[in-house]
């Protein structure tokens, strides 16, 4: 190869790495622009795609956001049922992360699959539903946490418990300090509703998602007086 | 939605994949299979992708890897078209109609990348879009390392030809 065609041939390379470089390096507008339509364009058919493996199962797992008092949950679905709702201060990659170890990595943004979990909780945060109809996902809680958490499940709306009741009701020898920690982990909060565990005498006790929230929940299903 | 890298032991959830290289993929097949089969490539490319997903581990190259699903998918949709007996396609229809501007000349180099031959394609898409070593490129086009560097190599000289420098 003679001089002026490895010059030439470096010359090619150097424009394919341009074309090759993220949008925003510093390139003829022209290119720039064709740059970022192909970025705009993946990133479309990016999210057809996610749709459709969420509403076809490929996935494992489907999430999307839904919008509440609280601000912008995150809801996170298998074929099984709802997985994961998690409040909007929670680390969505983190939140992620946990469900591609703890379910699968096969994990995709689709909100389809989830349109009657946001449905069933906007009705629910606007006082027209007392009861969850959603199938639950246990996958991330352990056994002694499925039994506390189930037994949270049956605490009607507008009534509480305490501690020590649904640790005694789950057949804990742990007592009310074990059970505190299984709903402090809940991984479903509002539709398994642990807010509805008090502490004995009426406390508020703790809350995963805050006491803000806890007491703002409370005060929707008339548990407790409003106002307070 | 956020997409963070984070170093990990873990296999990223699906939909951080995705987003990680989804511009690669999109254009890889761009310069590969005429235009109106970029996104059925772009979706089975992904769909194969999620289908082997967790059996991965989590130290794999995935831009290599998902290059390489994406590069039999190319030539898949190649093979098929061949098989319904229509006319080869002109060299010329790979290029996206240009509509308004005339191409900047990066984009005439990456329709130039459209006409290479499937393999100095590849082979130049691989280390330019995936920017992956020889041994990657071989293993995607499923070849010795040293005809990959050949393919490379050809390819830039092929290119060299069509653009001038």
């Amino acid at each position: 190869m003679n001089a002026r065609a490895m010059n030439d041939t470096r010359t090619i390379e150097e424009a394919l790495r341009r074309g090759s470089q993220p949008a925003g390096s510093d390139r003829g507008r022209a290119a720039r622009t064709a740059r970022e339509l192909s970025v705009e364009e993946a990133g479309e058919a990016a999210t057809r795609l996610a749709a459709r493996m969420g509403a076809e199962g490929l996935a494992d797992v489907s999430y999307t956001t839904a919008e509440s008092p609280f601000g912008t949950l995150l809801v996170a679905g298998t074929r099984r049922g709802l997985v994961r709702v998690a409040f909007p201060e929670e680390d969505m990659d983190s939140v992620l992360e946990r469900l591609a170890r703890g379910v699968s990595p096969r994990i995709v943004e689709a909100p389809a699959p989830l349109d009657p979990v946001r449905r069933e909780l906007d009705e629910y945060f606007s006082g027209r539903r007392r009861e969850f109809e959603l199938d639950l996902d246990w996958t991330l809680v352990g056994r002694f946490g499925r039994r506390v958490l189930k037994v949270t499940s049956e605490i009607p709306y507008g009534g509480v418990q305490s501690y020590g009741e649904v640790a005694a009701d789950a057949g804990s020898p742990r007592g009310s300090r074990a059970a505190g920690n299984a709903l402090g982990s809940n991984p479903i909060p509002i539709v398994i509703p642990c807010h509805r565990v008090l502490r004995t005498g009426g406390a508020l006790g703790g809350y995963g998602g805050g006491l803000e929230r806890k007491r703002w929940l409370l005060e929707l299903e008339g548990a407790i007086a409003a106002g307070r | 939605m956020r997409v963070s890298i984070s170093v990990s032991d873990e296999l990223p959830p699906f939909q951080r994949f995705l987003d990680g290289h989804r511009g690669a993929v999109w254009r890889f097949l761009l310069s590969s299979v005429p235009r109106h089969e970029v996104e059925d490539c772009f979706q089975e490319t992904f769909i194969a992708a999620l289908r082997a997903y967790p059996r991965l581990r989590a130290d794999s190259n995935l831009r290599a890897w998902v290059l390489t699903i994406a590069h039999r998918k190319a030539l898949d949709a190649h093979r098929s078209r061949a098989r319904r007996a229509v006319p080869v396609a002109d060299p010329a229809t790979f290029a996206e109609p240009s509509a308004q501007a005339p191409p900047a000349p990066d984009e005439a180099l990456w329709d130039a990348v459209g006409d290479l031959p499937a393999r100095q394609r590849s082979a130049v898409v691989l280390r330019y879009v995936g920017d992956l070593p020889h041994r990657d490129i071989a293993a995607a086009i499923g070849c010795s390392e040293e005809a990959a560097r050949r393919s490379l190599h050809e390819g830039l000289m092929r290119l060299r030809k069509v653009v001038p420098a």
